[in-house]
């Protein structure tokens, strides 16, 4: 099964062109004793967005964690499998993810901006990458909250605390603390559900500039907002072992019109989920 | 590297390229951490370490002193007759006095803070008010019995009465709070299911409240009277003497206690004193201290286990 | 019939209610009697330490830098008496901070469930020791230790006792910071480590911001233990009211000194008579003892409430 999906991936890979820059390969995950995730194989195409859909416990967080080596900050887990960013396998033991996370970020669900104000947020990264001059911090703070909508909004005003914008502005405000940094790809896990309908739709504007420099993997319960946003859609389902398996991935166009699976199609025409 | 100008004309510099020109100082960091992280463990032993340390030091002192004979005699000059029997019924007597004392008050006060007084100022203030006692030196305590139960009532200097009161007003403060916490952690719907019944408030109180809160009850109050029993400071501030020959036979003869006499002998040169006698002593305070927190920590134990 | 007997059954009666009444009426002055306490302590202070000032002029009692209650030429100035507590409380603060704060890191960010299991109540331990067996400590145990590295010690110096002071305030400080830190939201560490940085980075610059003001009121917590500090400081440090000049730490940590609460023990074992002015002076450093740790922990209660609403 999981070969045939290879098979298409590669072929999609080679019409348009694309680059690969993540590849999964034989993906399992498990949380002390309960695999999560089985046999995942997937590939991630550069300046792309790829959106992972699916019911909700079917281990779509946990894949995205995987990409970016977070849950090795929770005990008892176990992966096998491999990563490979640009060709090189993330779970190598040579590999730091202290290093790995710089290259490849992440939103989280609930707006999470430090307790401090919002310059001091965007700077945070490159300060504790050792950027000293303050002309530099200032510039890269302003740069990025232009690159992530913030701007024309906070500026002028970036010495007031973070917690006192709105939650839409948070998560942008958490979105530009993540490119402040230069990552490569970026992870996001639902970065809109928390917030209302507005507020999603400037995210969703905002995830379709950034893929022109980014990359980037959105983890979404809203197939809408994924048929909307995404290049590339990949189905998560979970089995009676209470794994998340992967059941198909394409173009979103093809996922959402024509889906091969008849998972899928059960699942996109709302008849579960 | 960010260019400048004199003229503050910047030359435009991308981020990524500022972000590389800081280097990587992962390293760095990591090195830091280590370090870091070793500091945090020896300070986190730094106490511990010290005390085992020092109670091995005066335990291997006390060894070949503390007998029958020190624990039955009286305090002395000569290092091979002193005893500290009185103070051991001094402290004893004056700590059973502030049971006696501190228990109904203490939760009696808690009992109106959880069960009768409603969430308004006056229950702030009295809150606020025992967490200020909590922090009032203890010498300050010895003023108050000094400058009311002595001068104002006019009881006698260092009787035992005047000691139970005023280490009775200073562990107050830590009974109130640990009792209040006891009958908090009693569930809402066991109140319920008594006044259900129509039992009054206070009936209420008296039939399940309290009973099931009384071991958390026991466990802090032990714990407050382990600390008066190490009390020096109110004590001598009343008037207590810090060395005494004959234990106290009723609450107004004079006293002294454990810690007054190691207080005492502290000043004794002497090396048998120094490294023998006094260390006993502190020997004997410890093992009070330790089985009084023994048996506050069993309690605790038995009836958690006995409740899930 | 048996309507209206149910409607008087269910009637209120007087006499069933008494019992209510006096028992919450108990209770009641239970607690009023924290009230009388402190009431309690404030009269007496401030009553004694007046009649103290109807002999001394409370311009004599602050500016003054002498002070010696029964030796002649008998002198009544609190000045060295409050630089003794603040040098001491000082060389306190000095260890007992710092340790108490890594050892706090330590626990919320570092240590498992089963670490922390083992040394909260170890901690525990060390605040439960009382404080005279501490000043023996010092004096008998950690002073000839210190002599072997410091050889100019005096037999009666500040910092044994700080040392034993320290060890014995570190639990506070660490337990009240812990808790401060182990409430900040995980989700800002979670934000910390996907941007790449260590977890000395996220430990230092994200979770003690967060939790600052927890951390400051644990340490003003213990500064005021430690200037209310009586026992130990009196048998370890000496008894030499002097002015600590600071330009000279030897001198200042490595000599005796007097502070209040041990002038106050001082006072409290001689033979003054109960009406001397000797006495009552006893009074007048109380009363100043009292308001320094009353103003400590009323700012102490106040930070921790003002920077309560952090997070949302």
């Amino acid at each position: 099964m999981s070969e045939e999906l290879m098979q298409v991936q590669t072929e999609i890979g080679e019409e348009d062109g694309l680059s690969t820059i993540l590849e999964i390969r034989s993906l399992h995950f498990h949380y002390g004793e309960n695999p999560a995730l089985k046999d995942i194989n997937m590939k991630i195409y550069r300046n792309r967005i790829t959106a992972l859909i699916g019911p909700s416990g079917c281990g779509k967080s946990t894949f995205l964690r995987c990409l970016n080596r977070m849950n090795d900050l929770i005990p008892n887990t176990r992966v096998e499998g491999e990563v490979l960013l640009h060709g090189r396998n993330i779970y190598d033991r040579d590999i730091d993810p202290v290093r790995l996370r710089r290259n490849v970020g992440m939103v989280f669900q609930q707006p999470n901006p430090f307790p401090k104000s919002i310059y001091e947020n965007v700077a945070y990264g490159p300060k504790m990458y050792g950027v000293r001059s303050r002309t530099a911090l200032r510039e890269v703070a302003e740069k990025s909250l232009q690159q992530a909508a913030l701007w024309d909004e906070v500026a002028g005003r970036l010495q007031i605390s973070a917690l006192s914008l709105s939650g839409g502005q948070q998560q942008r405000l958490c979105i530009a603390r993540t490119i402040a940094v230069e990552p490569e790809i970026i992870l996001m896990d639902e970065p809109a559900s928390a917030l209302d309908p507005i507020a999603t739709m400037k995210i969703e504007e905002l995830m379709r500039h950034l893929a022109e420099a980014y990359t980037i993997i959105i983890v979404t319960h809203n197939m809408q907002q994924a048929s909307r946003v995404s290049d590339y859609t990949a189905f998560f389902m979970v089995d009676e072992n209470r794994s998340g398996y992967l059941v198909e991935y394409g173009k979103t166009q093809d996922i959402f019109i024509q889906p091969q699976n008849k998972q899928t199609e059960d699942y996109i025409s709302g008849r579960f989920g | 590297m960010i260019g400048y100008t004199r003229r503050n004309v910047r030359t435009e510099m991308t981020r990524k390229a500022v972000l590389e020109a800081a280097g990587d100082n992962i390293l760095l960091e990591k090195t830091k951490g280590h370090i870091f992280t070793g500091l945090c463990v020896a300070a986190t032993l730094f106490g511990i370490v010290s005390l085992a340390a020092l109670l091995v030091y005066v335990f291997r002192d006390a060894v070949g002193w503390l007998d029958w004979q020190f624990v039955t005699s009286t305090p002395s000059r000569f290092a091979e007759k002193a005893g500290v029997y009185p103070m051991i019924v001094g402290s004893t007597f004056v700590v059973a006095l502030v049971a006696v004392f501190s228990l109904p008050l203490g939760v009696g006060a808690a009992v109106w803070l959880e069960e009768y007084a409603r969430d308004n100022w006056m229950k702030r203030i009295i809150e606020m008010n025992i967490a200020n006692l909590a922090g009032v030196p203890s010498i300050v305590y010895g003023l108050l019995g000094l400058g009311f139960f002595v001068s104002t009532l006019g009881l006698p200097h260092g009787i035992v009465l005047v000691g139970a009161f005023t280490l009775t007003l200073r562990v107050l403060p830590i009974v109130i709070v640990s009792s209040q916490e006891a009958i908090r952690a009693v569930p809402v719907s066991h109140r319920h299911a008594s006044l259900g019944l129509g039992t009054t408030q206070w009936q209420m109180i008296r039939t399940v409240v309290l009973p099931e809160s009384i071991p958390g009850i026991m466990t802090g109050t032990i714990l407050a009277l382990a600390n008066a029993m190490g009390e020096t400071a109110p004590l001598i501030m009343i008037g207590a003497a810090t060395s005494i020959f004959t234990a106290p036979r009723g609450i107004f003869s004079s006293f002294s206690a454990l810690p007054l006499q190691i207080y005492a002998w502290s000043d004794f040169p002497k090396q048998e004193f120094q490294h023998g006698v006094t260390p006993a002593a502190i020997i004997v305070l410890l093992i009070i201290l330790l089985s009084m927190n023994g048996m506050a920590i069993y309690i605790r134990h038995r009836f958690r286990t006995k409740k899930s | 019939m048996k309507g209206k007997q149910l409607l008087n059954d269910l009637q209120k009666r007087p006499g069933r209610y008494l019992g209510e009444n006096t028992m919450k009426g108990i209770f009641v002055a239970c607690a009023l009697l924290s009230i009388i306490t402190t009431a309690g302590i404030v009269l007496v202070l401030v009553f004694d330490a007046a009649d103290f000032f109807r002999n001394v002029s409370i311009l004599e009692f602050l500016t003054r830098t002498r002070w010696s209650p029964t030796i002649k030429p008998t002198e009544f100035g609190v000045l060295p008496l409050i630089s003794g507590t603040l040098t001491f409380t000082f060389c306190t603060a000095l260890i007992a901070l710092p340790v108490g704060l890594l050892a706090a890191i330590f626990l919320s960010e570092y240590a498992g469930d089963r670490v922390r299991g083992f040394i909260k109540p170890a901690l525990e331990v060390l605040a439960g020791i009382p404080t005279v067996v501490y000043g023996y400590f010092a004096l008998v145990y950690i002073t000839p230790l210190l002599r072997k590295i410091l050889p100019g010690i005096s037999t009666f110096n500040v910092l044994s006792a700080s040392i034993v002071v320290a060890i014995m305030i570190i639990p506070t400080v660490a337990s009240i910071s812990e808790d401060a830190m182990r409430a900040v939201p995980n989700s800002l560490r979670l934000a910390g480590y996907g941007l790449g940085v260590t977890k000395f980075q996220v430990s230092t610059t994200i979770v003690l911001p967060a939790a600052l003001s927890g951390i400051i009121s644990s340490f003003i917590l213990g500064i005021s233990r430690a200037i209310g500090e009586t026992m130990a400081v009196t048998i370890a440090a000496g008894n030499l009211s002097r002015i600590v000049n600071p330009l000279k730490p030897a001198e200042a940590f490595l000599e005796p000194i007097q502070t209040m609460t041990a002038a106050m023990v001082e006072i409290g074992t001689s033979d003054v008579t109960g009406d001397s002015v000797a006495y009552k002076s006893l009074f007048a450093i109380g009363l100043t003892l009292f308001l320094l740790t009353l103003v400590l922990n009323i700012i102490s209660q106040f930070i921790k409430a003002r920077y309560r609403e952090k997070y949302e």
